[in-house]
C-alpha cells in the first residue's frame, strides 16, 4: 500500500512543480541553517576529554586580604604562587598540576630566532592530561624540585627544528640558556584548552613544555591572566600578592572530592589563623564540564545563532504547513472521488503524511548540502575555533532525522484536514 | 472597499490565514531584532579611539639574550632614532599596550589614600615622550609630561616617587565631575598628580563595562624594548607598508640579533579590522537570515494567495460578471493581504517586544528603540503588496466567462 501511495504522491509533486520545488527549498533553507548552527554547537560544547572530565578537578580559591575582599565576589580563577605550592606540598589528590602559559624566543640552527607558545607546569601534567609522548617522556617529580633544564616539545615543533626525528637528547636554546629535549607529543590537540582558557579558548597546543620550577629559575615570560592587589617588582615572588597560576587536581572517587573539598576548607581555616585575612573565604571544586561551563566556552554570538537558525527552521515549517495546506485542499476533488470510492479517512492520512515525507526528505538532501557549504562557510570564519568545526556522521544522520520529522510534523495538519474532506461536497462541487 | 466582505471570506479560511499572520508575526520578531542586533554591532565597531588610527604603524620587536637593562634601553634609543630618521615618518615612541593588539594592564584607580577606598580599574598606557604626539592625542586641559618626569619600569611599579599622570577626559569627568581634573591626585602607583587631560583615549581591548570603555591613562616612563612596541606615525597613508618593511629592515640590521618578523607589525587600521572581524562576521550573518526570512515569508504569501485565487476562480468570474473591473479584483487581493499583514504586525509587535526581553536577560542587550517597530511593519506591508501582485494579476485576469461555465 505504502509503494501505491509513494506513487501517487509522486505523481501529485510532479503536477505541481512550482509549488513542490518552494516546499523543499523552503524545507531545506531551514534544515540547512539549522544543522548548520546545530554542528557548531556540538563541536563547540563537547567533552574534550570525555574518559576523565569527572575526574579532573580545577581548583579555586579566594584568599584576598580584607581590603580586597567583597562578599559575592566570584573566586578567581588562578592560585597565587604561595597557595598553589602549598597545595603542591600536600599532595592531596591522586595527580595534581600547577601550571601557567609562557612564551619564549627559541634560537634556530638556521639562525632566524623563532617565538613560541610554552606551558610551564608540573610532572603530573602528561599522565593527568592524557598526553600522548611519541618520543621519550615527560619528566619526573624529582625533576621538579631540582629544577632540571628539560623540555618536552610538539611534533610540530619537532618537525621544524629536527626535521620530525627523534629529537630526544638534543638541546633547545632559549636566549643564552638551554633546555635539554626529553620527550616529543604525539598527535595532542586539546580543545577547546578547557586547562587553561586565559590564551584563548581553541587552538593549537602549546609548542614547548617545561618544569615550572625551571621557568621560574630562569625567568622565563609568562602570559595569561595576572591579578596583583599589591605592588612589587617581581609578580612571580613566591609571597607576590598576584594570581597568575591554574591549579589542578586528579580525584577519581566521590569521597576523594569530599574529602579534598574539606581539604580546601581547613587550607583556607589555617590561613584565617594564620592572619592573612579574617573573611570565610571561598572555595570551588569543578570538574572539565562544570569549569567548561561557568566559563561560558561556548561563544554567546554561537548560541544566538542556534535560537536564530532554530527560530528560522520554525518559521520554514509554518510556511510548509501553510503550502501543504493549500496543496492538499486543492485536490479535494481527488480525494473525494477516492473517498467515494471506498478508501478510508486513514488511508487519505497517510498518503497525504506519504507526500509530506516524500517533501521532507528532498529538503534534507538539499539541506543537508546547504548545512554542508554553510559548514564551509564557518570553516572560513575568522573565529577561533572555525578549524575545529566539521559535520561527523551522527550529525548526517541528524538532518536526515530532523528533516523528515518536521516535514511529517508539518503535514499533520493539513492530512487531518484532507482526511476530513466531505466526499459529497466535494464530488458536487467539482 | 468592501472590508466586511472580506473579513467575512477571510473567516472560511481561519487555518490558513491564522499560519500567515503567525508567520508574518514572527518574521517581524526576528528581523526587528536582528537588525537592532546588527545595529548594536555596527555602533561597537565604530567607537572612535581618539587616536590618528590612519597615520600609525606599529612593530614589535623581542630579544633573543637578556642584556642589562641600562644596555637594553640604550639599544631602544638607538631603535627609535633609526626608526624617527626614516623618511616619511613623523614620529616614533614606545607604548606598553597596542590598541586592538594581544594583551591590556589594569591598575586600580583610588581617589584617597587608603586601600579600603573604592577603587576602579583603569587601563594604563605606559610611553616614552613623544606617545601623545606619536598616537595623535588632543589635550583638552593641562600640559603634557615635561622630559625630567620619565622614569623607569621599576620605579612606576614601586610606586613611591609620585609619577604625574595624564587622564582621558572620560576618566576625568567620572572622577571629578564639575571641577577641574588638573591638579587633582589620584592613586594608582603611589600618588599620581593629574597634569593632563587628553580628549579622548580609551581602553585598547573591549574589557569590562561599556561606559568603562573611554577610562584611560598615561604615565611618562621609559620602557625597554621587550616590554613595549615601537609606533610610527606616518605622513602619507599610501606609504604606510613600505614603511613596515623599512622599519624592520632597519631594526634588523641595527643592534644584537633579535626577533624582528613581519608578524609582529601591522597598521593600526588593520588591527582594528582584525580585532572586529567577528562582529563583522555576526553582523553580515544576521543580515542573511533576515533577508532569507523574508524571502520565506514572500514564498508562502505567494503559495497560499495562489491557492486562494485558484479556488476562487468561479467567484471572481461571476464578480467579473456583473460588473467589477480589473482593478476591483487587483485591489481586493491587495486588500485582504493588508489585513492580514496587519493581523501579524499586530501580533509581531508584542513577539518583537518579548523576544526582545528575551534578548536583553540573555545577551546584555539594551531596549529595542521603538522606531524599529514602524519600520519593520512597513517593511512587511510592503512586502505583502508585493508578494500579492502576481497571484492578484492572475485573479484579474479571470474573464467573466468563467462565471457561465460549470466547473
Amino acid at each position: 500500500m505504502l509503494a501505491y501511495y509513494f506513487n501517487l504522491a509522486l505523481r501529485s509533486l510532479k503536477r505541481n512543480k512550482v509549488l513542490t520545488a518552494l516546499m523543499v527549498l523552503t524545507i531545506a533553507l531551514g534544515i540547512g541553517t539549522s544543522m548548520t548552527t546545530l554542528t557548531v554547537m556540538h563541536v563547540l560544547s563537547g567533552d574534550p576529554i570525555p574518559q576523565k572530565s569527572a575526574q579532573l578537578f580545577r581548583v579555586r580559591m579566594n584568599v584576598f586580604p580584607d581590603a580586597n575582599f567583597k562578599p559575592g565576589d566570584k573566586v578567581p580563577d588562578n592560585l597565587t604562587r604561595r597557595d598553589a605550592t602549598a597545595l603542591m606540598g600536600d599532595a592531596r589528590g591522586d595527580r595534581q598540576a600547577m601550571m601557567s602559559a609562557g612564551s619564549m624566543v627559541v634560537s634556530t640552527a638556521q639562525g632566524d630566532p623563532l617565538s613560541v607558545e610554552a606551558r610551564y607546569t608540573s610532572a603530573d601534567f602528561f599522565p593527568m592530561f592524557d598526553v600522548p609522548l611519541r618520543y621519550g617522556h615527560g619528566w619526573s617529580r624529582a625533576d621538579d624540585t631540582a629544577r632540571e633544564r628539560v623540555a618536552v616539545i610538539s611534533a610540530a615543533l619537532n618537525e621544524q627544528l629536527f626535521g620530525g626525528r627523534d629529537s630526544v637528547g638534543k638541546t633547545l636554546n632559549v636566549g643564552d640558556q638551554s633546555l635539554r629535549v626529553i620527550g616529543v607529543l604525539g598527535d595532542w590537540n586539546m580543545n577547546p584548552r578547557f586547562y587553561d582558557l586565559s590564551n584563548g579558548k581553541f587552538g593549537d597546543s602549546e609548542q614547548v613544555f617545561v618544569p615550572i620550577t625551571t621557568a621560574l629559575d630562569l625567568h622565563l615570560p609568562t602570559s595569561g591572566n595576572t591579578n596583583c592587589w599589591g605592588s612589587g617588582a617581581d609578580v612571580h615572588a613566591m609571597n607576590a600578592p598576584c594570581l597568575w597560576l591554574q591549579y589542578w587536581v586528579e580525584l577519581d572517587t566521590p569521597s576523594k572530592v569530599a574529602a579534598y573539598r574539606q581539604y580546601l576548607h581547613n587550607y583556607i581555616a589555617q590561613q584565617q589563623q594564620a592572619g592573612r585575612f579574617t573573611h570565610r573565604g571561598q572555595v570551588s571544586l569543578q570538574d572539565v564540564m562544570q569549569w567548561l561551563d561557568a566559563k561560558g566556552v561556548v561563544p554567546s554570538d554561537v548560541r544566538l545563532q542556534m535560537w536564530l537558525a532554530l527560530g528560522f527552521l520554525g518559521i520554514c515549517l509554518l510556511n510548509t504547513v501553510g503550502l501543504l495546506l493549500a496543496k492538499f485542499l486543492r485536490r479535494s476533488g481527488e480525494l473525494g472521488v477516492r473517498r467515494a470510492l471506498g478508501a478510508s479517512r486513514k488511508a487519505i492520512f497517510m498518503q497525504c503524511l506519504v507526500e509530506a515525507g516524500i517533501v521532507g526528505l528532498a529538503g534534507g538532501v538539499v539541506g543537508l548540502a546547504l548545512a554542508g557549504l554553510g559548514v564551509l562557510l564557518v570553516r572560513h570564519q575568522p573565529t577561533d575555533y572555525a578549524a575545529f568545526i566539521h559535520m561527523d556522521l551522527g550529525m548526517l544522520l541528524t538532518t536526515f532525522v530532523l528533516a523528515l520529522l518536521s516535514s511529517l510534523l508539518a503535514g499533520l495538519l493539513p492530512a487531518w484536514k484532507a482526511m476530513h474532506v466531505a466526499p459529497a461536497a466535494a464530488l458536487k462541487s467539482n | 472597499m468592501h472590508f466586511r466582505h472580506i473579513l467575512h471570506a477571510l473567516g472560511r479560511h481561519r487555518i490558513a490565514v491564522g499560519l500567515l499572520v503567525l508567520e508574518i508575526a514572527f518574521s517581524c520578531a526576528v528581523v526587528c531584532n536582528a537588525l537592532f542586533l546588527i545595529g548594536a554591532r555596527l555602533e561597537r565597531m565604530q567607537r572612535p579611539t581618539g587616536v590618528d588610527e590612519a597615520h600609525l604603524v606599529e612593530v614589535g620587536v623581542r630579544s633573543v639574550m637578556r642584556g642589562s637593562p641600562e644596555a637594553v634601553m640604550a639599544q631602544t634609543r638607538t631603535d627609535l632614532a633609526a626608526l624617527r630618521a626614516l623618511p616619511g615618518v613623523s614620529d616614533t615612541a614606545i607604548v606598553n599596550q597596542t590598541l586592538f593588539g594581544h594583551s591590556m594592564s589594569f591598575s586600580g584607580v583610588r581617589l584617597r589614600d587608603d586601600t579600603k577606598a573604592p577603587s576602579i580599574p583603569v587601563t594604563q598606557y605606559l610611553g616614552s615622550e613623544s606617545l601623545g604626539r606619536t598616537l595623535g592625542l588632543k589635550l583638552s586641559a593641562g600640559r603634557w609630561f615635561k622630559p625630567d618626569e620619565f622614569v623607569s619600569d621599576a620605579k612606576l611599579e614601586n610606586g613611591s616617587s609620585g609619577v604625574p599622570v595624564i587622564i582621558s577626559r572620560a576618566l576625568a569627568d567620572h572622577l571629578f565631575p564639575g571641577r577641574s581634573a588638573v591638579g587633582q591626585t589620584i592613586y594608582a602607583f603611589g600618588a599620581n598628580r593629574v597634569v593632563g587631560v587628553v580628549k579622548r583615549l580609551v581602553q585598547p581591548l573591549d574589557y569590562g563595562p561599556p561606559g568603562n570603555y573611554g577610562y584611560a591613562m598615561m604615565f611618562p616612563v621609559d620602557m625597554p624594548y621587550p616590554n613595549g612596541t615601537y609606533l610610527l606615525r606616518v605622513k602619507d597613508t599610501a606609504q604606510r607598508q613600505a614603511i613596515i618593511g623599512e622599519a624592520l629592515h632597519a631594526l634588523k640590521t641595527d643592534g644584537p640579533l633579535r626577533l624582528v618578523s613581519s608578524k609582529y607589525a601591522t597598521t593600526l587600521e588593520a588591527a582594528r579590522d582584525k580585532y572586529y572581524r567577528n562582529d563583522r562576521a555576526m553582523a553580515w550573518l544576521l543580515v542573511g537570515v533576515c533577508l532569507l526570512l523574508l524571502v520565506v515569508t514572500a514564498v508562502g504569501i505567494v503559495g497560499l494567495t495562489s491557492f486562494w485565487v485558484a479556488q476562487r476562480r468561479r467567484q471572481i468570474g461571476i464578480r467579473r460578471a456583473i460588473g467589477a473591473t480589473r482593478a476591483d479584483i487587483l485591489a481586493y487581493f491587495h486588500v485582504e493581504n493588508f489585513l492580514i499583514a496587519t493581523g501579524g504586525i499586530v501580533l509581531g509587535m508584542g513577539l518583537t517586544y518579548g523576544l526582545n526581553l528575551l534578548l536583553m536577560l540573555h545577551y546584555e542587550l539594551g531596549r529595542l528603540p521603538l522606531y524599529y517597530l514602524p519600520v519593520g511593519a512597513v517593511a512587511l506591508w510592503l512586502l505583502g503588496q508585493l508578494a500579492v501582485l502576481g497571484p492578484a494579476l492572475r485573479a484579474s485576469n479571470v474573464p467573466p466567462v468563467v462565471a457561465t461555465r460549470s466547473a
